[in-house]
C-alpha cells in the first residue's frame, strides 16, 4: 500500500513529463497544462498523506524496491526513505510546484513551446522527488543530476537568444564543479563506511567506532563543495543571477524555492557526519554568512527585477547555510520553508509586472504599478515585509531564530548577518518603490496596456502571500511544533532558546535593523525621487557593486582563460600530434590497399602462381612449426 | 602371390607421382595455351591416381582404387564442361591464350 | 636388379618424358600424342599393380574419351600450328621457380612424414579382381552408393552442360 502510494508520488510527475513530451503538441495549450498541474497535485495530494501519516506515528517509511549495485560486501539499494524531512521537503516541493505550475498555464499561454515547458517542469518535479525521497546517496545523486539537467534545459527554455543559452550552460558547468565535489564526496563515505544508505550511515556513525576525522573532514567538505554548487554559495554563486534567463516561473520554483535548497536538504541528511566535523561547519558558517553579506551589497544597485530577486535568494541561502554550520539544522529548515513561500511569492510577483509589461524588466522603465495592479502590490508587499524580517510575518521568526543563534556562538557572524538583513530590508524595498510608487516611467504604449494579471497569475500570489504571512506559525519561539517534528532526525537535540532579555534585544535590534532598511529606502526613492542611473553613469563603489564586484570577470581571466590558454595549446600540438598517429594509421592503410589493388590484375596465369606459392608457403609453415610430426 | 611393391618399393612410386604432379604445375604455370593447361591438369590428376592406386596395393585394400574411378568420373566431367567453356571462349575471343582472358580483374 | 624393377624405371622414365614433352612441345597435336603415350604408360604402371580392370577403364576413359575430345577441341578451333606466343620471360622464370619449389615441398612432406614403410605383406587374398572391386563400390553397408548415383549425375549434368555451353546461340546474336 505504502509502496503502490509512494510509488504514484514519484512517478505521477514523470507521467506528466512523458504525456507532455510526446503528445503535449497535439493536445493542446490548456490540457496540456492541466495535465502537467494535476501531475503535480496527486503528488502532492500522496505527500499530504504521507505527512498527515507520519505526524502521528512519527515512524519513517522506508521502501525497498531492489537491489541495484551489489559488489561483495557493498550493496546499494534502490529504494526510498520517507521520514520527517524528506516529507516536509516534499510538501513544499510539490505544493509550491502546483502553484507554479498553476500560474505556469497563465503565464506560458503565449509561447508556442508551452507543452515542452510543462514537460521540463514536471520533470524537474519528478526529479526533485527523487532527490529527496531516495533512501541512500546515490538516488539522491540521480536526483541531483536531474535537477541540474532540467535547471539546464530550463534556463535555456528560450534558446534562441544565445545570452541564455550561455547562462544555461554556466549554471550546467558551475553546478558540475559542485557535483564532482559531491561525487567525491559520495566515494569517501563509501569507501569509509562500506554502505551509501542513510539509515546505516546514521548507525554507523552514532555507534562511532574508528572513526577517522580526516576523512570525515574530507568528505564533509567535498559534500558540502557539492552543496554549494546546487544552492549558489562562494565560489559558486555566479551561475544563480544568470539562471535569471529562464522563464519567471522556473526562477520561482527551481532558482528560489527548490532546487536551491538541496545543498541544504542534503547537508541536513546528513547532520550526524557533520556534526563530527566541527572545522568544516564553521567553514559552512563563515562562507554563508560572507555569501550572504557580499550578495546582498550586490543585491542593493540591480535595476533588473529579478536580478535583485536572485541575488535576494543568495542571501538569504547564504543565512540558511550560516544556520547549518552552526550546527542548528531544524532552523536552516525553517528558513527554506519561510523563503520559500515569500520568495516564490516576489519571483511570481515580478513575473506578474514583467507579463504586464510585456517583458520588461528594468525597474527603472517601472514605477506606478500599484494602482493597476493591486492585488500584484499587496501580495508582493507582504511578502517584502516578509523577507525584511518585520514582526509578525514569517521571515521575521525564521530569520530572528538564525541571528540569534548566531549571536549565542559568534557575534561576528551575527553582525555580519544582521547587516545583511538590514541591507536585505533595503533593496527589496528599493524594488517595491521603484517598481510600486511614484509615476510610470516607461513607454505610452506599456502605459495604455497596464492591467492587472488574470486569476490564473493572481491566485498562486495570493496562495504564497497567505502562507508568507503566516509561515512562522510552525516554528514558533518557546512552543516550536517544527522542532518537535524534526526531532528524530537529529544525533543532538538542540535546546530551545530561553526567551530571555538578550532574545527580546535581539529581535527588536532585527526589526529596528528592518525598518532602518526600510525607511532609508523610503528616503531615497520616494523622498528624493531617485532613479537608478543609466549603466554608464555609476561611478565609485557602486560600480563595483553594479558590475558584481567584477567576480565574473576574475572568474574568466584566473580560470577561463588560462583553461582556453590549456585547451588551444592541446588543440594545436597534442591534437596535431594524436591525429598524425591516428591519420597516418589511415594513410597506411590507404598506401597499403592501394598498392595490393595491383595484384588483382585479373590474369589467371598470375593467379595461380600466387596459389602455388600460397600453398608451399602454408605446407612449408606446417612442416616448421610441427617439426615433432 | 608376390608383391611388386616388394621389388619396387612405395618410395619410388612417390616420388614418381610427386614428379608427375610438379610437371602438371609447372605446365599450368608454364603455357598460354588452355587446352594445354587442362592437359596438365589431367598430368596432375593422374599423380593422384596413381598414388592412390600404389597405397591400395600397398594396404591390400580395394577402396583406394574405388576412389579413382570415382576421381576419372570427376575427371571426365570436368574436361567435358571445361572444353565447353573454352569453345564458348574461342568463339567469342578467337584465342584460347589464358594470357588474354583477364575480365577476372574487378 | 629384378624385372619388375626395370619395367617400373623404364615405364617411369616413359610417364615422366612424355609428360614434360607435353609440356614442352609447341604444337598443341604434339602435346596431345605425348599426352596419350604418357597416360598409357600409367596404364602400364596400373597393370604393373596386377589392377586389370583399373587399367583398361584408364585407357578407356582417358586415353579413348578425354583425349578423343581435346583432339577434337583443337581441331575444332584449328590450334594445330605452333603460333604461340610465349610468356613473358619473368613468367617463365617465376614457373621454373615454383615447379622446383612445389617439388622440394612435396618431396619434404613425404621425407618429414617418415611414412613407416613396413614389410610388405601379402594375404593373397584377392582384393582388386572385377568382382571384388564392385563389391566394395556397391556394398550394402559399406559401399559407396550414394556417391556412385552423384557421380553419375554429375556425368548427366556435364553431358547437358557441355551441349549448352558449345551450342551456338543464334537466338542472342
Amino acid at each position: 500500500m505504502d509502496i503502490n502510494l509512494a510509488l504514484v508520488l514519484l512517478l505521477a510527475p514523470f507521467l506528466g513529463f512523458l504525456a507532455n513530451i510526446f503528445l503535449g503538441k497535439s493536445l493542446g495549450k490548456n490540457i496540456s497544462g492541466a495535465i502537467g498541474t494535476i501531475a503535480v497535485v496527486v503528488s502532492f495530494a500522496m505527500s499530504l498523506f504521507f505527512f498527515l501519516q507520519i505526524n502521528q506515528t512519527g515512524q519513517p517509511i522506508s521502501i525497498h524496491l531492489f537491489d541495484w549495485i551489489a559488489i561483495s560486501n557493498f550493496n546499494i539499494e534502490f529504494g526510498f526513505l520517507l521520514d520527517q524531512l524528506s516529507l516536509l521537503w516534499l510538501l513544499f516541493v510539490t505544493g509550491i510546484g502546483s502553484l507554479i505550475h498553476l500560474y505556469s498555464i497563465s503565464y506560458m499561454h503565449d509561447d508556442e513551446k508551452m507543452h515542452k515547458f510543462f514537460a521540463y517542469l514536471n520533470l524537474f518535479v519528478f526529479f526533485m522527488i527523487t532527490l529527496v525521497m531516495g533512501s541512500n546517496l546515490l538516488i539522491m545523486f540521480i536526483g541531483w543530476e536531474g535537477v541540474g539537467l532540467c535547471s539546464y534545459l530550463l534556463i535555456g527554455f528560450w534558446y534562441k537568444n544565445q545570452n541564455y543559452n550561455d547562462a544555461a550552460k554556466k549554471a550546467f558547468i558551475m553546478n558540475r564543479i559542485g557535483d564532482l565535489g559531491f561525487l567525491v564526496g559520495i566515494f569517501i563515505i563509501g569507501f569509509m563506511f562500506n554502505t551509501l544508505d542513510f539509515a546505516t550511515l546514521k548507525a554507523t556513525i552514532l555507534a562511532g567506532n574508528n572513526l577517522d576525522a580526516y576523512w570525515i573532514a574530507a568528505a564533509g567538505l567535498a559534500l558540502f563543495i557539492g552543496a554549494s554548487g546546487k544552492s549558489a554559495q562562494i565560489p559558486l554563486y555566479t551561475w544563480l543571477p544568470d539562471a535569471m534567463a529562464g522563464p519567471t516561473p522556473v526562477s520561482a520554483l527551481i532558482h528560489a524555492a527548490t532546487m536551491v535548497t538541496a545543498g541544504i536538504f542534503m547537508i541536513t541528511r546528513l547532520n550526524f557526519l557533520f556534526d563530527l566535523a566541527p572545522a568544516i561547519q564553521d567553514i559552512i558558517a563563515v562562507i554563508g554568512a560572507i555569501t550572504s553579506l557580499v550578495a546582498a551589497t550586490i543585491g542593493l544597485v540591480q535595476n533588473d527585477i529579478k536580478k535583485v530577486l536572485a541575488y535576494s535568494t543568495v542571501s538569504q541561502l547564504g543565512l540558511m547555510f550560516l544556520a547549518l554550520g552552526l550546527g542548528a539544522y531544524e532552523i536552516a529548515v525553517f528558513h527554506v520553508i519561510t523563503h520559500a513561500f515569500f520568495k516564490a511569492c516576489l519571483f511570481l510577483g515580478s513575473g506578474s509586472v514583467i507579463h504586464a509589461l510585456h517583458h520588461e524588466q528594468d525597474m527603472r522603465k517601472m514605477g506606478g504599478l500599484r494602482k493597476a495592479m493591486p492585488i500584484t502590490f499587496i501580495t508582493m508587499l507582504i511578502s517584502s515585509l516578509a523577507i525584511s524580517g518585520i514582526f509578525p510575518l514569517s521571515g521575521f521568526w525564521s530569520k530572528d531564530e538564525i541571528l540569534m543563534t548566531a549571536y549565542h556562538q559568534s557575534p561576528v557572524l551575527w553582525v555580519i548577518g544582521s547587516l545583511a538583513s538590514i541591507l536585505t530590508a533595503f533593496y527589496m524595498f528599493r524594488l517595491m518603490y521603484l517598481t510600486f510608487f511614484k509615476e510610470f516611467r516607461g513607454s505610452e504604449e506599456q502605459k495604455h496596456h497596464l492591467h492587472e494579471s488574470p486569476a490564473l497569475l493572481t491566485f498562486p500570489l495570493i496562495v504564497l502571500a497567505i502562507l508568507a504571512a503566516i509561515g512562522g506559525l510552525i516554528s514558533l519561539p518557546g512552543h516550536s511544533w517544527l522542532n518537535h517534528y524534526l526531532e528524530p532526525l537529529f544525533s543532538k537535540a538542540h535546546e530551545a532558546h530561553h526567551l530571555g532579555t538578550t532574545e527580546y534585544m535581539l529581535m527588536a535590534i532585527a526589526t529596528v535593523g528592518a525598518l532602518l532598511g526600510i525607511g532609508i529606502a523610503y528616503a531615497k526613492y520616494i523622498k528624493q525621487a531617485q532613479v537608478p542611473e543609466e549603466d554608464e553613469k555609476i561611478t565609485g563603489f557602486s560600480k563595483v557593486l553594479y558590475n558584481k564586484y567584477y567576480v565574473d570577470e576574475v572568474y574568466e581571466a584566473i580560470i577561463v582563460k588560462p583553461i582556453n590558454l590549456l585547451s588551444r595549446f592541446f588543440r594545436d600540438y597534442i591534437e596535431t600530434a594524436l591525429a598524425s598517429i591516428v591519420f597516418g594509421f589511415g594513410k597506411a592503410a590507404n598506401e597499403l590497399s592501394f598498392q595490393g589493388k595491383k595484384l588483382q590484375n585479373g590474369s589467371i596465369g598470375f593467379y595461380l602462381f600466387a596459389f602455388v606459392i600460397g600453398f608451399c608457403a602454408i605446407v612449408s609453415y606446417l612442416i616448421l612449426a610441427q617439426k615433432k610430426f | 602371390m608376390d608383391s611388386v611393391l616388394n621389388q619396387i618399393g612405395i618410395e619410388n612410386y612417390i616420388f614418381l607421382s610427386v614428379a608427375l604432379f610438379c610437371i602438371g604445375v609447372f605446365g599450368v604455370l608454364y603455357r598460354r595455351n588452355a587446352i594445354i593447361v587442362f592437359m596438365s591438369i589431367e598430368i596432375m590428376l593422374n599423380a593422384v591416381n596413381l598414388l592412390f592406386v600404389a597405397f591400395s596395393t600397398y594396404h591390400q585394400d580395394a577402396q583406394g582404387q574405388v576412389f579413382v574411378f570415382f576421381s576419372m568420373a570427376v575427371a571426365a566431367a570436368e574436361v567435358a564442361v571445361g572444353l565447353a567453356i573454352l569453345v564458348a571462349i574461342f568463339r567469342n575471343l578467337g584465342s584460347i591464350d589464358v594470357a588474354n582472358l583477364k575480365n577476372l580483374k574487378g | 636388379m629384378s624385372t619388375v624393377l626395370i619395367i617400373f624405371c623404364i615405364l617411369a622414365a616413359v610417364t615422366l618424358a612424355s609428360a614434360f614433352m607435353t609440356i614442352f612441345t609447341k604444337n598443341p597435336i604434339h602435346s596431345a600424342i605425348y599426352l596419350v603415350i604418357c597416360f598409357f604408360s600409367i596404364a602400364g604402371h596400373y597393370l604393373l599393380f596386377n589392377a586389370q580392370f583399373l587399367a583398361l577403364v584408364h585407357i578407356i576413359v582417358y586415353s579413348g574419351a578425354i583425349m578423343i575430345l581435346m583432339l577434337f577441341t583443337l581441331m575444332l578451333m584449328n590450334l594445330n600450328k605452333e603460333d604461340e606466343v610465349h610468356k613473358p620471360r619473368i613468367t617463365r622464370l617465376g614457373a621454373v621457380v615454383s615447379f622446383l619449389l612445389i617439388i622440394s615441398v612435396l618431396i619434404a612432406i613425404f621425407i618429414q612424414t617418415k611414412p613407416i614403410v613396413g614389410p610388405y605383406d601379402t594375404t593373397g587374398e584377392d582384393y582388386q579382381s572385377i568382382k571384388v572391386l564392385g563389391q566394395v563400390l556397391l556394398d550394402q553397408d559399406n559401399g559407396f552408393m550414394v556417391a556412385f548415383e552423384f557421380a553419375s549425375i554429375l556425368l548427366l549434368v556435364a553431358m547437358i552442360g557441355a551441349v549448352l555451353l558449345s551450342k551456338k546461340e543464334k537466338s542472342s546474336k
